[in-house]
This record gives structure tokens, C-alpha cells and sequence, in this order.
């Protein structure tokens, strides 16, 4: 019996060495990990359209910076925190990673968040939403890059309710992410001078919806915000068209919704939802440059997220030229010394917490008549001012900018 | 410590809707279990392929819509026989081979089929979801007074219950069914009379798999045609079967509606819950009436 | 005389693979195998040995895997106090689980067990102290009885190596021991067993316990190790997951889980980069494992190496007792 076991034992180092053998890797090679759900609910809008994003981005800068070769590496986190923080402490720790970026799903950010911490290395999170990540949870060698909860709050929310909609019912998503966007668009809906009339928290992985808008219906609130993502908004949009939502009077506030998400919905659908990003492709003509070479590796217009990484990943290696070191507090340094101004990010700068200053937009969904092409799906309605999209309600500073 | 345990009171009025959209899930639950009973009852072949099964039907109709240019309608049918074609080389190349083992390997054998299937379509479609449009013959809602009720939900309450209704009849009062009864409780006696046996059982798997994939024609309008959602519903589709008794016809039918009700109220009362009250419901079915509510002893 | 010299040969060589290996492995991807190994031989105790197929594993994995969590980080308690803790409610939560689900047999058992787990994931997505989906964040190792510090990479392997090696031995004691025998005798024909005067009831109880304390140890040291507690180790996937390694690996054999968690976590690591093929991998593994190789790797593998004859189907089919049905784990039902 023993002879099994250590046939067996043999057998089984084999296979793990066979599957992870490889010395590590000497220090002459800059490495970008994009890590991001590939495989599962947000894959569209992160994913390997972020990858791709990165790519561009080191091609674009020339492939090397200080002498040195730059590699994208990759990894599927599968929205699972545990998952996501494994990967990057083996990527920090083995495999020579510098700088990790995407980190779609807010757990997962703040998981990262916390070996990124530790192990002193630079994070740049334009996937994830939850504003916890530059408050109560910050960290100095990470930045949030895109967008976060307030400003989703502060766009979308106070935009809705200056036009009337002044009073509010929530379905949430029943973690981290829809509690945050709750919290910040109340705070917001009510600041405007609004009433929240209730709130329903629904399980994760729910694809019917039907009950919770039927209270939504009853409780008579103007606006339904959905304080969710993916293919929960995708799944409450569908079926409030299908319930006779918007015909009864009601109107949905979207508070995160991606282009991914609208073209997956269909302009008959969600004709007429409002909603806030950070970047559209057909913005204006550098939007429209770069969008199309996105689109010609992809087949698929980017979300604000995969932008994001391309301006992310470019700044980073622009910070580590200037600062002649990939040491995380010098490049973060670096970073925070400047503005941050390109297609994707437009007057923006770095604050103290990490979040990324930036204007943010307010969108409309167009009418099927109105667009002229797949992915023609949002007419601008106004800008939001960094300042302005980003200020934050009290209650939720970093501490150790508070001090 | 507790008061994360919150119950809201809605109106009475809001009730009544809840409890139609109840019956609305219900139905799906009601299709998918009997599926499921049917194929244990006759195969004793747990068959952990249905979620990916009906997953199949969605995306077939979605396929026969938006590239074939075939229609809602000749889908209900067509769909299903493709899926249920499937499932007879899946009976026939693996199902056959494990015959006689312990149940344990029918199980994990489709639990690994299901993972390959759900698997190659998240490869190839991603999870954002295939759009379905609702048939232009059943779109629009009529206001019943306490809710606005869609045309097409209100469909699918009366289709599934024509398909259960017309299951249990060919089970319980043809001669086709009684062939499948008496093949369940003895085979070889069943053979010897000169019935096809292995060609019923090969039948029964395809007609069990057509159902489920029947299921997922209809739920491709509403829901996400996304390659998820069969693993997102399988666990409770177990629940209800076991809960109705394994291979009972009619405890799969009453089960999957009566539990569907049950998740509608809990939805109201304590939403957080409702993806769990059915499993302990099923606890303490399982401890209470271990063979199901509809179930023979054991 | 031979085979004892080779037996010890092999021991030695086994021990000393183990003791090197943080040194050309990345440390923390052996500790997770390790852990991982662990699990799956403890519920490879129910299944194996005892015949009884728990779907819910995960609950004891998982809810170890918190309360050591919470202990360590909440309380401040040095490991040696915070993994009994979380051993300790494993167990404590494997008395009652397994009191009430072992009243059930087959099929209907493991669905109970399943239905446990699934209320132990509800109770850890709500509770406030678990912190839900994010789960339980930057839990400290601390000191091993205040002298050994477990941050150190080197230290916490060895220990957890340690401890791995504690849980497989009491489950070797516990297989090759009287108590172990009569668990043989249960899952081959629990009527005689009971006939002769055993107390089947109480004898499968134990063995419950035992596994989940063991799945507890794996989940405590798990959080310690990845110094996280997530709920993804109380969802039904991770009792998915020791059902495929103890079948890949051999279902009733000793090392066969270990062979299984080793494959299983060096399958999921280096293909984490290939989206859902992992799915698909696992899938035909599976399928694979049930078509072909039920005796699971260790299975076949052995007796070309040890020159025994292949051991019988690990989950023997019992002599049908009505003729053309094939009983099992399930009872037969009839189609009403």
C-alpha cells in the first residue's frame, strides 16, 4: 500500500512540476497584469477587451521603456475576491508583476487592494466601482481610475432628480457594489432635495426580476434606480419594459450601464435611459480614432473600462520613464504630480485618496429611429465637471487623508 | 445579532401580483422538474445535463430566429427535437455505458456534460447575453386591476400547464405510458413481450431532454438567453424534484408550481431569502417524508 | 523483507519530495494543494470508506475557514488557538448536520447534506461578521505559540505541511483501525452489519464528525494560508470540486484524493488564463473519469506499480436483488 502511495506521491509532483516549473523571471522585463473576469457576467465589458487594451497601449508607447522589454500578462479573477487576491499575491510575489490594472468587481478590487498594499505595488482599478476603494479602504500605491459609485450617484442621480424625478425606489444588488451604489445615490437623490420611498435587496445570480418591480410598482416612487450591473440591469431593464413600467409613468435610472450592456439590450428596449460614463466611442474625433482601431482587433466598440486601460497603462509607463524607477511610491508619485489628459480621460488629476479626478458624461439611450448604425446607441447630453461628478458625500473620506 | 433578519409587509393588493409571477416561475420550475422525473423515474439516471439542456433550447431558438430567420412558433417545436435529438447520442454514446453502475456516476457523468456544454457556449458567446425578442402575437399587457399582467407571461402559465397536463396523460392513460411504467418496474419481463425496451428507454431520455429544451424556448423571451442560466436553475430544479418525489410525475408538476408560489411570497416578505427558502423546504421535506410528498416510501 | 525496505524507501523519498518542495514551488500554491488535499481526503473518508456521498462538504471548509478568520483577525487569538476554534464549530456543525441527514440514505442524503450547505452559504452571505461577498480580508497569521512566526513564507509551509500530515494520519489510524473495519462492513451490507449487533447509526455519526472536523482543520489552515476567508468556500461548486478530485484521483484509495487536489489546484492555477476552458477541461474529466477510469488515477495506476491485482469498482455494484433493477445509492422509485 505504501508503494501506491508513493507511486501516486511521484505522480503527483510530476504534475506539479510540470505545471508550474519555471524559475523566476530576472529583473529586465516590465510586466502589466490585466486581471479582469474573462470568462463570466462582466467579461464583456472588461475582459479580454482590456487585455487587448493593454496591448495597444504598450505597442503604442514602443514595446520597451528604460532599456527594458514590457509584457501584459493576464488572468480571469471570476469575480471571486479569493480568486482575484491569489493570482496577485502569486503575480507580485513569483512571477515579477508590476503593476496590475482592470480589477472589474468591486470585492475583488478591494481584495487586490489589500496585497497591493502589503507588497507596496501599484494598482490601477478602472473596472471595479465601489467607492470604498478611496475611502475607508484606500491605499497609497492605488488609484481608481474610470469612475466610481459617486460619481455614478452624482451624475446619473442628480440629473434625474433636477428633472423631476424626485422620488425614488431602489432594486439593489445584494452585496458590496449595489450596497455602495445605493448608499451614494441616496445620499445624492435626497441632497437634490429628493425622497428615497424604499429599497428591495435581491440575491446575486437572480434572473427574474418581475417581483421586485412589481414593488417598485406599487411603492408609485417616479424613478426606479437600479443599483445594479451587467446582467441583473440588463435582466431588470428587459423586464420593466415587459411589465408595462415606463408606459405606466414610471421611469428606470440606470445608475451603472456600460455600452456593452445597451447594445446587448437593443435600442427598443432601453430607448430613453439615462446614464453616466466616462467615455463613449463616438465622442468626438479622438474618441473616434482610437475606437477604431479598437475595432478592428476586437469586432466590438470599447467600454469605458478597456479605454481606461489603455490610458491607464500609458500613464504608467510615461510615470515610470519620468521617474526613472518601477519602485510603486515613486511611480505613484509620479502619477499624482501631473495632470492626466487623453481620449479617454479629460481633465483629470489624482487626488490624494487615489481617485481619479475627470470629467464624466451624462448619456442618453437614442430611439432606434435616431441611430444610424449597431453600435450608434447614446446621444450626450451634457458634461460633468470633475470637481463636481467626484465630490463625495461625508462619511466615507480615506483616513489617512482625512487626518 | 439578528437584525439582519428583516421581514417587510407589503398591501394586499401588491400580494396578488406576487403570487401570479410566483406561478410564473413556477411554471418553468414545473416543466423542468418533470423532465427530470420523467428521465429518473424510467433511466434512474439523475440527470444534472438539464440545466444545460435548457440552455440548449434558448439558445437554439435564438439561433433559429436570428440566423435561420425562423419564428417563435415553429421553434416550440423545432427546438426541442434538435435538443432532444442531442440527448439520444448522449444517451446512446454515454448513458448506455454506465447503465447498471451506481447512481453516483450517472450523476457526475452529467454534471460533467453540463460543465462541457455550458463551458464551450461561455467560449463562444460570452455571458452578456443573447437578446430574444417576445413574439409580435403576444407582446403588450393588459391591466387585471391589481397588476399589469404581459400577455406573453400569462402564456407561459398556460402552456406549461397544457405540457404537464399533457405529459401526465400519455404517462398515466395511454398504453405508451403503461409500457414506460411497466419497463420501470421490470425490464426484462417488459422485453419479453416483445416491446423495444432500450428504444423506449432511448426515447424517454430524448422526450425528458425535449421538455427541458421546450423550457428554454420558452423562457428566451424573458429571461437572458445567457450560457448560465441552466447552472443558475439546476440546483433549485433538484430541490423541487426531490421535493416532489423522484420519480413522480405528479409531485414534479404540484411541486414546481406550489414552490414557485413559495418563492414569490418570499420575495415579498424577505427577499434576501428567496434563493434559499427551497432548499429548506426541502430539508425538511427530506427529514419529515424522505421518498417526497408524492414519492412511495422507501 | 523486500517490500518493507522499498516501502520505507518510498516513505522517505515522499517525505523528502515534500520538504523540498517550497523551495522550487511557489510556497503558497502547495499549502492551498496541501489544504486541498486535505478536504478531499476527509470527505473521501464519508464517501470511500463509508459509502455515503455528502454534497455539502463546503459548509465545514467554509465555515472553519470564518470562524478562525474572525478569531485571528477579530479576537486576536495566535493560531493555535484560532484553528481548534474553527475546527471545533466544523465538527460541532457536523454533529447536527450529520445526526439529521445520516436518518436518510443515497441520493436523499446527499440532497439534505446539499440543503445544509446551501442555508450555511445563505447565513455567511448575510451575517454581518462575515462580511458577505467580500468575505473576511487581511486576516493576520500571528505566532505559533508566540515563538514560530507564521508571516514567514518557510515557516508556514513546514506547518502546514505539519498538519496535513497529523490529519492524513488519523485518517490512515482511523481506516486501518477495528473502527475502520466495521465502517467497511456498514457500506458493504449495512443489514448484517447491524444483524451482528453494530450500531450502524452511531458508527456512520462518528465517521461524519471526523470528516467534517477534518474538512474543518483544511478550511482553518486554508484562511491562515491565503490569510482570506471567502464565501466561495461555502458555495456548492467547492463541494463540486472534492467530489471531482477524490473521483480523479481514486475514489476509496488512500493517496487517490491527494493525487486528485494536487491536479485539481495545479489545473486551476495554470489554466486561470484560459477562461471557460477550464469549465470545459473539468468537464471531460469528469466524463472521462466515469466512462474510463473510475478507479480514479491511483486506481489504475497502482497495480502495474505494486504488481497487485486491480482492485475492485471502488463502489460496488450490489447483487440486484429484484431482477433488472440496479440499486445503489438510490432507492428505487416508480414512476406515479
Amino acid at each position: 500500500m505504501t508503494r501506491r502511495l508513493g507511486a501516486a506521491a511521484t505522480f503527483a509532483a510530476a504534475v506539479m512540476l510540470l505545471g508550474t516549473a519555471h524559475a523566476q523571471i530576472a529583473k529586465d522585463t516590465i510586466k502589466i497584469g490585466v486581471l479582469a473576469d474573462m470568462s463570466s457576467l462582466y467579461a464583456d465589458l472588461g475582459g479580454p477587451g482590456s487585455v487587448e487594451a493593454a496591448k495597444m497601449a504598450v505597442e503604442d508607447f514602443g514595446g520597451s521603456v528604460g532599456g527594458k522589454k514590457i509584457e501584459v500578462v493576464s488572468g480571469d479573477h471570476q469575480n471571486k475576491p479569493d480568486v482575484g487576491a491569489s493570482i496577485a499575491r502569486q503575480w507580485f510575489d513569483q512571477n515579477g508583476v508590476d503593476m496590475i490594472t482592470d480589477l472589474t468587481t468591486s470585492s475583488v478590487a478591494l481584495a487586490v487592494q489589500e496585497v497591493a498594499r502589503e507588497k507596496n505595488k501599484v494598482i490601477l482599478i478602472t473596472g471595479a466601482a465601489s467607492s470604498d476603494l478611496t475611502g475607508k479602504a484606500c491605499a497609497p500605491t492605488s488609484v481608481h481610475w474610470m469612475y466610481d459609485t459617486v460619481a455614478l450617484a452624482n451624475g446619473t442621480g442628480a440629473a434625474v432628480v433636477k428633472a423631476g424625478g424626485d422620488t425614488w425606489f431602489f432594486i439593489t444588488a445584494d452585496y458590496a457594489f449595489g450596497h455602495a451604489l445605493e448608499r451614494d445615490s441616496s445620499e445624492v437623490v435626497q441632497a437634490n432635495g429628493g425622497k428615497v420611498l424604499g429599497s428591495v435587496k435581491v440575491p446575486l445570480n437572480t434572473a427574474d426580476f418581475s417581483s421586485f418591480l412589481l414593488q417598485a410598482q406599487s411603492s408609485k416612487a417616479k424613478i426606479i434606480g437600479l443599483a445594479n450591473a451587467g446582467g441583473d440591469t440588463i435582466n431588470s431593464i428587459k423586464q420593466a419594459a415587459e411589465f408595462g413600467i415606463v408606459a405606466g409613468g414610471q421611469k428606470l435610472a440606470g445608475l451603472l450601464v456600460f455600452v456593452t450592456d445597451v447594445h446587448s439590450l437593443g435600442l427598443n428596449t432601453a430607448r430613453g435611459l439615462q446614464l453616466t460614463e466616462g467615455f463613449y466611442w463616438d465622442q468626438d474625433d479622438q474618441t473616434r480614432t482610437w475606437s477604431k482601431k479598437f475595432f478592428d482587433r476586437m469586432k466590438k466598440e470599447p467600454t469605458m473600462v478597456q479605454a481606461g486601460v489603455y490610458s491607464a497603462v500609458t500613464h504608467y509607463l510615461n510615470a515610470i520613464k519620468s521617474a526613472n524607477s518601477i519602485d510603486g511610491p515613486a511611480v505613484i508619485k509620479q502619477l499624482k504630480s501631473g495632470p492626466i489628459n487623453d481620449f479617454a480621460v479629460r481633465s483629470g488629476k489624482i487626488q490624494d485618496d487615489g481617485s481619479l479626478v475627470h470629467d464624466m458624461y451624462l448619456f442618453e439611450v437614442k430611439k432606434p429611429e435616431e441611430s444610424k448604425g449597431e453600435w450608434d446607441l447614446y446621444k450626450q447630453i451634457s458634461t460633468i465637471p470633475g470637481a463636481q461628478a467626484f465630490k463625495r458625500p461625508k462619511g466615507n473620506e480615506c483616513p489617512a487623508v482625512k487626518g | 445579532m439578528f437584525d439582519w433578519v428583516h421581514i417587510s409587509l407589503p398591501p394586499a393588493q401588491a400580494l396578488f401580483g406576487q403570487l401570479l409571477i410566483g406561478l410564473i416561475n413556477g411554471s418553468f420550475y414545473a416543466i423542468l422538474s418533470l423532465g427530470l422525473a420523467i428521465i429518473f423515474g424510467l433511466l434512474n439516471i439523475i440527470n444534472f445535463t438539464h440545466g444545460a439542456q435548457y440552455m440548449l433550447g434558448a439558445f437554439c431558438a435564438w439561433f433559429l430566429l436570428n440566423v435561420l430567420g425562423i419564428g417563435y412558433w415553429p421553434a416550440l417545436i423545432l427546438a426541442p427535437i434538435a435538443v432532444g435529438i442531442t440527448g439520444i447520442v448522449i444517451e446512446q454514446l454515454f448513458l448506455k455505458r454506465i447503465a447498471g453502475l451506481d447512481h453516483l456516476y450517472g450523476l457526475l457523468l452529467t454534471f460533467g456534460l453540463a460543465l462541457i456544454i455550458e463551458g464551450l457556449f461561455r467560449e463562444q458567446y460570452g455571458s452578456s447575453g443573447q437578446p430574444y425578442v417576445i413574439p409580435p402575437e403576444l407582446q403588450g399587457v393588459r391591466n387585471i386591476g391589481f397588476m399589469f399582467l404581459p400577455y406573453y407571461r400569462a402564456w407561459v402559465i398556460v402552456a406549461s400547464l397544457g405540457v404537464c397536463l399533457a405529459t401526465w396523460f400519455v404517462i398515466e392513460k395511454t398504453r405508451l405510458g403503461a409500457y414506460l411504467r411497466a419497463a420501470t418496474e421490470n425490464p426484462v419481463l417488459v422485453q419479453t413481450f416483445g416491446i423495444n425496451v432500450p428504444r423506449l428507454v432511448t426515447l424517454t431520455y430524448g422526450g425528458g431532454v425535449a421538455l427541458a429544451a421546450l423550457a428554454g424556448v420558452l423562457a428566451a423571451p424573458i429571461y437572458q438567453v445567457r450560457p448560465q442560466m441552466g447552472s443558475d436553475i439546476i440546483v433549485v430544479v433538484f430541490a423541487v424534484v426531490v421535493i416532489g418525489g423522484m420519480g413522480s410525475i405528479l409531485g414534479a408538476i404540484v411541486s414546481g408550481f406550489a414552490l414557485g408560489l413559495i418563492e414569490g411570497m418570499t420575495k415579498v416578505f424577505y427577499p434576501e431569502a428567496s434563493n434559499t427558502v427551497i432548499f429548506v423546504i426541502m430539508a425538511l421535506v427530506l427529514l419529515v417524508k424522505p421518498a417526497g410528498l408524492f414519492g412511495r416510501a422507501a | 523483507m523486500q517490500q518493507t525496505v522499498v516501502t520505507r524507501v518510498w516513505a522517505a523519498g515522499l517525505l523528502a519530495l515534500a520538504i523540498l518542495a517550497p523551495f522550487f514551488l511557489y510556497p503558497v500554491f502547495v499549502m492551498n494543494a496541501l489544504c486541498m488535499a486535505l478536504f478531499a481526503c476527509a470527505f473521501n473518508l464519508l464517501l470511500g470508506y463509508v459509502g455515503l456521498l455528502s454534497f455539502g462538504h463546503a459548509a465545514y471548509l467554509g465555515t472553519a475557514a470564518y470562524v478562525t478568520a474572525h478569531a485571528a483577525k477579530v479576537w486576536g487569538l495566535p493560531p493555535e488557538a484560532a484553528i481548534p476554534a474553527g475546527v471545533a464549530v466544523a465538527a460541532g456543525l457536523g454533529l447536527v448536520f450529520g445526526w439529521l441527514a445520516i436518518r436518510r440514505q443515497g441520493i436523499y442524503f446527499a440532497m439534505i447534506t446539499l440543503a445544509f450547505a446551501q442555508m450555511v452559504y445563505f447565513i455567511a452571505l448575510q451575517a454581518p461578521f462575515t462580511g458577505g461577498e467580500n468575505g473576511i480580508q487581511g486576516v493576520p497569521r500571528g505566532r505559533l505559540f508566540g515563538l514560530l512566526d507564521l508571516g514567514d513564507g518557510l515557516t508556514m509551509y513546514y506547518f502546514v505541511l505539519a498538519m496535513f500530515l497529523v490529519g492524513f494520519a488519523i485518517i490512515m489510524r482511523t481506516i486501518n483501525s477495528p473502527f475502520g473495519q466495521v465502517l467497511k462492513a456498514i457500506r458493504e451490507n449495512e443489514p448484517r452489519a447491524v444483524s451482528l449487533g453494530y450500531r450502524a447509526d452511531r458508527y456512520k455519526l462518528l465517521a461524519f464528525v471526523l470528516s467534517a472536523a477534518l474538512s474543518g482543520l483544511a478550511g482553518s489552515l486554508k484562511a491562515l494560508v491565503f490569510q482570506f476567508a471567502a464565501i466561495s468556500d461555502v458555495y456548492w461548486t467547492a463541494s463540486g470540486e472534492v467530489v471531482l478530485m477524490t473521483l480523479v484521483g481514486g475514489l476509496g484509495t488512500v493517496l487517490g484524493p491527494v493525487v486528485g487536489a494536487f491536479i485539481l489546484v495545479t489545473m486551476q492555477t495554470y489554466l486561470s488564463q484560459t477562461g471557460s476552458w477550464v469549465t470545459i477541461i473539468e468537464g471531460i474529466i469528469f466524463v472521462v473519469c466515469v466512462l474510463t477510469f473510475r478507479r480514479g488515477i491511483v486506481g489504475v495506476l497502482a497495480p502495474y506499480l505494486t504488481g497487485r491485482r486491480a482492485s475492485a469498482e471502488p463502489l460496488p455494484e450490489p447483487p440486484p436483488a429484484v431482477e433488472g433493477h440496479a440499486q445503489g445509492l438510490i432507492e428505487p422509485a416508480e414512476l406515479r
